[in-house]
């Protein structure tokens, strides 16, 4: 129960199409989306055109889109699941939610469907508390406070810039888990929002977010590509590196991340063993890649979102490039982006 | 979806139940079917010839100010009085490897689906599986179960650190302090939360001594209360001040500390203006302490729990000192603490939890 007006024209909600028919994912979705703009983006492999149902408003974003605004040298920056990039890239709302198209809307504890955008937004629009963890965790959320213990000085908060929501079902289990437990299916519901700590790393999924593009637009980006990446969140780790990258800014910045609500609930999709069998080059990756978010340092001078991933990409062409060939490319990956950030920001 | 799990270990002879009480402990009846078959440390605060009464068929041990005086002598000068710190006395004299400690005002909860919650054998699962302080998993822990680490976890950091602290929560009257309480009197916390998470590396937070459960071999000695209640400027901050001490050594020390499960019932708010007076000089002094424990270092060859205490107390000596004459006792009790401590555990092993 938020306190929280929304202002429709404040939010776009962003839609990586993998599957051209929609039909299905947007009715199951229309009590919640349908006041919204969506930017729906075509996954650039899809060869059929949408099927979208009627009664939405949204723009499309296909191949060609995405071939004309970022080059021909760009454009396989926005392919599989960073085609969604693309559409926080277009977008000129405050705020944006995005979702992967193999999610439906979840159930509260009393049997309510869950309103992610209500939720998200509520989340974006109170206060995030990274420095002092409060054990009864969001305490803005009605019911609840700071409890006795945490300082008043801190009690205003941060302003919080992204909302990492949960997953129902098939949660985002890691290929060699979900192989493991093929039966392990997340069916607790816990009713909490809690601010990720300043200092804290975690691990970013984009299946279900929502961030304030104003703010940290930026540093959403779409950078590390598997080289063997695939059409299935196991093979995939541009999220989870997004997550670093933007924790890093964010603590940087003092600005809030929280977690935990609201969630969606994620269909059945695809085999974790087929997917293990592929690859285990991500899982590998995450070994290098939390011990030097844990020890990057950013300098006074980087005062914004851009800033900051400035100096990121710089440091990780310096120290993790040296090491793997598929993060040489990811600090270059990043400077493109900005390039292309600036430029569409200019075109405003 | 039926999981295979292993029971919880009872525990219960490696458990102790520390209650400080003032008055009769009638409820105790409540939890007997989760208490019965460990050991109480009663902790009797105030008069001493008052008589409290325990339940029948309750094994336990008493100890009231004339005990604590003649069995810490002059040392017994680090143990309020008049005020619930004193019962880390009770974790003092304990020989037992895990303390759980609970108010006298705190009753059985009932889970969502109306089941009652036994408390203690949330906090033991707590303390029996490892924490995971150095990346936060958006699933909680993930060793419960029907969770597991998230994509995108590190495997090098899937083991997990030694569980040295359970913190649990409370429905029905919420630990809020007195301007809180004076601003919302009728707030309760309804909301149930299904979640335990380990409070990440270098992140303080407000432990509250009503619920809660420790290794006593791995973080005992830090377990201090504090200087609190009769002849003190300030009252509950008593567990405050020790969760503040306890979070940085086991931050130093790669012991991890959990909170969230399990709920109990809390019956009783305090009175907000008594309580005002007891905490408005903390609420003051809070943020000069916050900024200190955020940078507290200790250096690198404290490794056991007592030495790094001892290096606290140096520290709040330096830094503290100045705020308020206050902490210069404080931080000279924390000492007569620690010595208190080894004369009463004098073959305690030394360990740091690696």
């Amino acid at each position: 129960m938020s306190q929280v007006t929304i202002d429709s024209n404040e939010v776009d909600i962003v839609i990586a199409a993998f599957h051209s028919d929609l039909t299905s994912f947007m009715e199951e979705w229309r009590p919640i989306f349908s006041r919204f703009h969506l930017i729906i983006v075509e996954d650039p492999d899809l060869k059929e055109e949408l099927k979208i149902p009627k009664g939405f408003d949204f723009d499309v974003y296909t191949k060609s889109d995405i071939d004309k605004l970022a080059g021909s040298s760009n454009a396989a920056m926005f392919s599989g699941y960073s085609c969604r990039y693309f559409g926080y890239l277009v977008s000129k709302r405050k705020y944006i939610i995005s979702i992967d198209d193999d999610c439906s809307p979840a159930k509260d504890n009393n049997g309510d469907l869950v309103d992610i955008v209500t939720q998200h937004i509520t989340n974006l629009r109170t206060p995030a508390t990274p420095f002092f963890f409060n054990t009864l965790y969001d305490p803005y959320r009605k019911g609840a406070d700071f409890v006795r213990g945490y300082p008043f000085g801190l009690r205003s908060g941060v302003t919080c810039v992204l909302s990492c929501g949960l997953w129902l079902n098939l949660a985002d289990y890691d290929a060699p888990t979900q192989s493991l437990k093929p039966e392990l299916r997340n069916s607790r519901y816990v009713d909490a929002v809690l601010t990720v700590p300043k200092n804290t790393l975690m691990p970013m999924s984009g299946i279900n977010l929502a961030f304030d593009r104003e703010m940290v637009g930026p540093a959403l980006l779409p950078a590390l590509k598997l080289a063997k990446e695939g059409k299935f969140r196991w093979e995939t780790i541009e999220d989870i590196w997004c997550g670093l990258v933007v924790k890093a800014v964010c603590d940087h910045l003092d600005l809030g991340v929280k977690t935990g609500l609201p969630y969606v609930s994620r269909n059945e999709r695809g085999s974790a063993i087929d997917s293990l069998k592929k690859e285990w080059e991500g899982v590998k990756l995450m070994e290098e890649l939390v011990p030097f978010f844990q020890s990057l340092k950013l300098s006074p001078e980087a005062v914004t979102a851009e800033s900051c991933v400035t100096e990121i990409a710089a440091a990780v062409k310096k120290g993790l490039g040296r090491s793997h060939t598929e993060l040489a490319n990811v600090a270059d990956s990043m400077v493109a982006w900005l390039k292309i950030w600036k430029e569409v920001r200019s075109r405003v | 979806m039926a999981s295979s799990v292993t029971p919880t270990p009872l525990l219960k002879d490696e458990l102790d139940i520390v209650i400080p009480t003032i008055r009769n402990l009638d409820f105790l009846e409540m939890w007997r079917p989760f208490f019965q078959p460990y050991h109480l440390i009663i902790v009797q605060d105030g008069d001493p010839s008052k008589v409290i009464k325990v339940p029948e068929g309750f094994d336990y041990e008493l100890y009231n100010r004339n005990d604590i005086n003649r069995i810490l002598g002059p040392k017994s000068s680090c143990i309020s009085f008049k005020d619930s710190a004193c019962r880390c006395f009770g974790y003092m004299v304990s020989k037992k490897k895990y303390i759980f400690t609970i108010d006298d005002d705190c009753f059985v909860a009932k889970d969502p689906s109306g089941k009652d919650i036994n408390a203690l054998e949330q906090h033991i699962k707590n303390l029996l599986s490892p924490s995971t302080p150095l990346f936060f998993n958006t699933l909680y822990d993930p060793y419960r179960e029907g969770a597991d680490f998230v994509r995108g976890y590190p495997f090098s950091l899937r083991e997990g650190v030694s569980t040295a602290v359970s913190h649990g929560l409370w429905l029905n009257i919420p630990d809020y302090d007195a301007p809180t309480q004076l601003v919302k009197p009728r707030e309760r916390n309804t909301r149930f939360v299904d979640a335990v998470m380990t409070i990440p590396k270098g992140t303080l937070f407000p432990m509250c001594g009503m619920n809660l459960a420790f290794d006593r071999e791995l973080i005992g000695p830090a377990m201090y209360f504090g200087l609190m209640g009769d002849g003190q400027p300030i009252g509950r901050y008593d567990d405050m001040w020790a969760g503040w001490c306890i979070k940085v050594i086991c931050d130093h020390l790669g012991l991890g500390v959990k909170t969230g499960l399990p709920y109990i019932w809390h019956s009783k708010a305090s009175n907000p203006f008594v309580n005002l007076k007891k905490e408005y000089k903390g609420i003051y002094w809070q943020e000069e302490l916050i900024p200190f424990f955020q940078s507290a270092n200790l250096p690198k060859d404290c490794t056991t729990v007592q030495s790094c205490y001892k290096e606290l107390s140096k520290q709040v000596k330096a830094k503290l000192g100045k705020v308020d004459d206050y902490f210069n006792k404080l931080a000279d009790a924390m000492v007569t603490w620690i010595e208190a401590w080894e004369e009463l555990n004098p073959s305690a092993p030394i360990t740091n939890g690696k």
